[in-house]
């Protein structure tokens, strides 16, 4: 989702030239930079952003989807949601191991995220109002997050390569499940049509966001495609979802919200209306439906299982005191 | 208090007759806690028959910078692989 992790990354480095040169060249030779190969501080920098950042979406991402799972129409339908959401979880734990072997701490992370410092995708922002919601969810925001991963396979850095490919092989799943709702409430009364209309409605604009702004001419982004941490610009990976896209919104009977959308029969894409970049940076920034509702759940969550953390930890050590004392008590 | 919640290594058999693998790390209290997020966190959809977690404190590494002193002598062993050694055909496989 997460090419928004490289807004704002400064890959600024101060090695020197023979030093970046030769990294350059294992990059380019396709070599995977593993955690403790040399690597230009600019490229440790941003790449922990980045994915602490992917790290921080997944998370938060439990949320909106979450306030979905006690209200799920069908037990069918919850068991999946709950999976689903479960999954989101565990890839924030995939990604987290991953910046970590880049020498920053999960307890770091944490704090970067509970005090606004770290961002997370722009789309979580956005509130699940009704079930509809939770299918485009699955069929836009995961369909958006698939193309932003598969790219992420061939990463440059050894472990978020691993991680994404991990993620990927689970998230087909979610988009597929989110589809399927979709479907259904497509095929169903007025009432269930206008629901899964609503959603699409709603969420289509900021899916598109999710690539986050054309990056034009930026220095930040050339440096990260040289670098091989992102393999495509962010208008390429939306202009890839859009193509996707349409064709399954046509099959559901569904109108994509976009007056302006057209098939470019030259560039063999679609082309779309601009986007409300406004609204993009204003929910970045912390003005959007959700933010201090999204920070302030997770915020609680985390002080209110401090106890726990701590229970374990104590628990582990009585444990190891009281084996080393049976230890010498034996000896 | 902010004590760090130690790290593991977590290594995971698909099936019987393969190796355990590195499957990635987590974060536990104890060995018990550090099994238990492993089976949540690694094996959702039937990945595992077994799982080891190792104290990701107590593995010892090379040094990549090493790298070369390490490794680069044996690639010029080559009279370690079959290929080095002429055997005529009429011999057949060997």
């Amino acid at each position: 989702m997460y090419s928004q992790g490289l807004i704002g990354a400064d890959g600024r480095t101060d090695e020197d030239e023979a030093f970046l040169a030769a990294f350059q060249e294992r990059i380019d030779a396709e070599m995977k930079i593993e955690p403790n190969d040399p690597m230009p501080e600019g490229y440790r920098k941003t790449l922990v952003r980045q994915i602490s950042q992917h790290a921080h979406s997944e998370v938060i991402g439990m949320q909106p989807e979450g306030n979905w799972i006690t209200r799920a129409p069908t037990l069918r339908r919850k068991a999946a949601l709950l999976a689903k959401v479960q999954d989101e979880g565990g890839h924030g734990l995939y990604l987290y191991s991953a910046a970590e072997t880049l020498g920053v701490s999960r307890e770091e992370m944490t704090d970067q995220l509970l005090s606004g410092a770290a961002k997370y995708s722009s789309i979580f922002n956005y509130p699940t109002l009704t079930w509809g919601d939770i299918g485009a969810i699955g069929w836009l925001v995961d369909g958006a997050a698939i193309m932003n991963q598969i790219p992420l396979c061939r990463c440059s850095f050894g472990p978020y390569a691993r991680a994404m490919i991990r993620v990927c092989k689970e998230e087909s799943f979610h988009q597929r499940q989110g589809y399927e709702i979709m479907m259904t409430l497509a095929r169903g009364s007025d009432e269930q049509k206008a629901m899964a209309q609503d959603a699409l409605d709603r969420y289509w604009w900021p899916s598109l966001m999710m690539f986050g702004p054309s990056e034009g001419s930026s220095v930040h982004s050339s440096q990260s495609m040289a670098w091989k941490i992102k393999r495509f610009t962010n208008d390429e990976l939306r202009d890839k979802f859009i193509n996707a896209t349409v064709p399954q919104a046509e099959y559901l009977g569904l109108t994509v919200p976009d007056p302006d959308l057209k098939w470019n029969e030259e560039r063999q894409s679609y082309d779309h209306g601009e986007i409300d970049w406004d609204e993009f940076w204003r929910v970045v920034k912390g003005d959007g439906p959700c933010n201090r509702e999204r920070l302030r759940n997770r915020t609680r969550v985390h002080e209110e299982g401090a106890w726990v953390r701590e229970a374990a930890l104590a628990h582990a050590e009585k444990r190891r005191e009281r084996a080393e004392a049976a230890k010498i008590a034996a000896e | 208090m902010t004590e760090t919640t130690p790290l593991w290594e977590v290594f995971i058999r698909a099936r019987n007759g393969l190796n355990h693998k590195h499957a990635g790390s987590l974060h536990a209290a104890d060995a018990e806690l550090a099994l238990q997020a492993a089976r949540d966190v690694y094996t959702r959809r039937g990945e595992g028959q077994s799982i080891w977690v190792v104290r990701s404190s107590d593995i010892v590494a090379s040094d990549p910078q090493d790298k070369d002193m390490m490794f680069e002598p044996t690639a010029t062993k080559i009279y370690r692989h079959p290929t080095f050694y002429e055997i005529p055909d009429e011999v057949g496989n060997m």
